[in-house]
């Protein structure tokens, strides 16, 4: 699957987008020689890419992150290095935006530069399970909400519509016409429908442009 | 779309309450309980629902107040320091007999302490919440569909005995996300005769109040609460028994912590240890009779806790101090591996390593 230089994350909170990111960044590093991984997350404390600090470091991954990421402190600071995604043209990153307009607020910070650079794209990761973004209208509410917050257009949209640990197959199969609706009202391609890794071998030749995740260790 | 929805523990708490009838919150916001304002805040207007952000802690449980006095279903939720802003008007509360649903999602403490795993506030949460002599029904879920259901479970509670139910949960069961029901309500009818409604010239005025002038009618007052609260010890504990049928050593714990000991103990029956637990799955009533009666068979406790020993005092009473009880725990916001806890159930008194 092909990416641009930039790769932007966005989407309602808890829609998969730092999973995704993680996974993406590791599929770019097979072919790009320098690959960095931006959490610009202002919203959530929990569940950042920090959580992924030694794997995305042993596959030669830059992890731009907050110090405060994992920490006590709650702060929605970002680092100065996030800047390196517009300023070195040679990296290739991909950039975790946290949940919602709220977070999407501090993408505003990078537009300019991002606009004046042009390689690059911005996802809507929608998963239909969810209860805000069960249906394509509440879907392309948020999507509007984000776009406001963060003065940029999407370009594309993941579906990554599961449902934890009881996604069966038939859930991805039956999303589709839910992320399809999204595409088709908001003019937009359907970038790639994301599933676990288990599941791809029962989506082959269903579903178009599939990408499998690996899922990060949680607690049982 | 599907029956089934993937949900944050935090955000299956404000739809569970929506579904009970809930129409009324009140909150200020503190991490790590954010997404159950957030979600209400979303959900409220669509649904003819108040949302409100008040200025303090402090005034959201005053409106909490006010509006349970009129007769509707109300909430609040925090996090523990924002508690300890809200005890004040718990108390009022309890001194008013009216019902709330309170939910904490704990951080580490105290003072501002952290924002990880915690189940620091287990002593304030069931030993009243306030000052004045008073009791909280006191709900621990262990999973994000518990949240929802413990959730419903609460208002019932709370609506049923005029007081606070607490929903007692951590920074993990706010945040983590799991499939969930969402929970069908059956309408259950509550006698809400005393609320202030207007007495449209046609009865008595009701008076809601925690102020009284005599003596004589305050410790009335008290000794009928009490009684009242003896009736719920009587019959609301509610707990979960895990490999407890042959248990030699049984393990006491809620919440994340009792996710964490299942794990040991599946562990620990590997390698021949016949370990078993109890969770609570209400911290007031505690489930006395269960821990009661696993005394009679078992020959060493032990409770697994996010904190430096709460629970413990507790698990002894119940027991009459009958048998050791040892405590296995971590605090901070650390969550214990089921690889210590499995150590810690090997070194349990009469255990396999002594």
């Amino acid at each position: 699957m092909d990416f641009k230089r930039i790769v932007i994350f966005s989407g309602h909170y808890g829609s998969g987008k730092t999973n995704i990111a993680v996974n993406v960044a590791h599929h770019l590093k097979k072919t790009r020689p320098r690959v960095a991984i931006a959490d610009i997350d202002i919203v959530n404390p929990y569940f950042r890419t920090e959580d992924s600090r030694e794997e995305l470091e042993r596959d030669g991954i830059r992890l731009i992150a907050s110090p405060f990421a994992g920490s006590n402190v709650d702060l929605p600071a970002l680092p100065d290095e996030v800047y390196a995604i517009t300023d070195d043209i040679g990296l290739s990153a991909v950039v975790d935006v946290g949940g919602d307009d709220r977070g999407a607020l501090a993408l505003g910070r990078w537009r300019e530069g991002l606009m004046a650079e042009g390689d690059w794209e911005m996802l809507m990761v929608v998963n239909c399970f969810r209860p805000l973004t069960r249906d394509a209208d509440s879907a392309l509410e948020v999507m509007a909400e984000i776009q406001a917050a963060a003065g940029m257009p999407f370009t594309g949209v993941v579906n990554n519509s599961n449902i934890g640990d009881d996604t069966a197959p038939r859930d991805v199969l039956s999303s589709d016409g839910y992320a399809r609706e999204i595409c088709r009202r908001a003019g937009l391609p359907l970038k790639m429908t994301t599933a676990k890794a288990e599941l791809i071998p029962y989506l082959e030749g269903k579903i178009e442009n599939l990408f499998p995740l690996r899922l990060q260790d949680k607690i049982r | 779309m599907a029956d089934k929805v993937l949900m944050k523990g935090n955000e299956a708490i404000a739809e569970a309450a929506i579904m009970a009838g809930c129409r009324h919150y009140f909150g200020y916001p503190i991490t790590p309980q954010t997404e159950v304002a957030a979600y209400m805040a979303k959900r409220m207007p669509k649904i003819g629902g108040v949302f409100l952000q008040a200025e303090s802690e402090i005034a959201a449980i005053n409106m909490v107040y006010g509006v349970s006095s009129t007769g509707h279903r109300v909430m609040t939720s925090s996090s523990s320091p924002g508690i300890s802003l809200k005890s004040e008007g718990l108390s009022y509360l309890a001194g008013a007999d009216l019902p709330a649903l309170v939910v904490n999602v704990q951080r580490g403490g105290p003072g501002l302490g952290g924002i990880q795993p915690s189940q620091s506030d287990y002593f304030q949460a069931t030993k009243g919440g306030g000052h004045g002599d008073f009791r909280m029904i006191v709900l621990a879920p262990a999973s994000v569909q518990e949240m929802a259901d413990l959730t419903v479970k609460g208002f019932d509670l709370a609506d049923e005995y005029r007081m606070t139910a607490m929903i007692l949960a951590d920074g993990t069961m706010g945040q983590m996300m799991e499939p969930v029901e969402i929970p069908k309500i059956e309408k259950k009818e509550f006698d809400k005769s005393w609320a202030v409604t207007g007495t449209g010239m046609g009865r008595k005025h009701n008076i809601v109040n925690s102020l009284s002038l005599a003596p004589a009618e305050l410790e009335r007052q008290n000794f009928e609460r009490f009684q009242r609260y003896g009736r719920i010890q009587e019959k609301e504990a509610m707990w979960e028994e895990y490999r407890m049928e042959d248990a030699e050593y049984c393990l006491v714990a809620f919440g994340i912590a009792a996710r964490v000991t299942k794990a040991a103990i599946d562990e620990a029956r590997k390698k021949g240890i016949r370990a078993g637990m109890i969770r609570p799955i209400t911290l007031w009533p505690f489930p006395e009779k269960a821990l009661a009666a696993a005394a009679e068979k078992c020959v060493s406790f032990a409770t697994v806790e996010l904190n430096m020993g709460q629970m413990i005092d507790d698990v002894r009473l119940a027991i009459s101090c009958k048998r050791p009880v040892k405590l296995i725990h971590r605090a901070g916001g650390i969550i214990p591996s089921p690889e210590e806890v499995l150590r810690g159930i090997e070194n349990m008194e009469g255990g396999a390593e002594k």
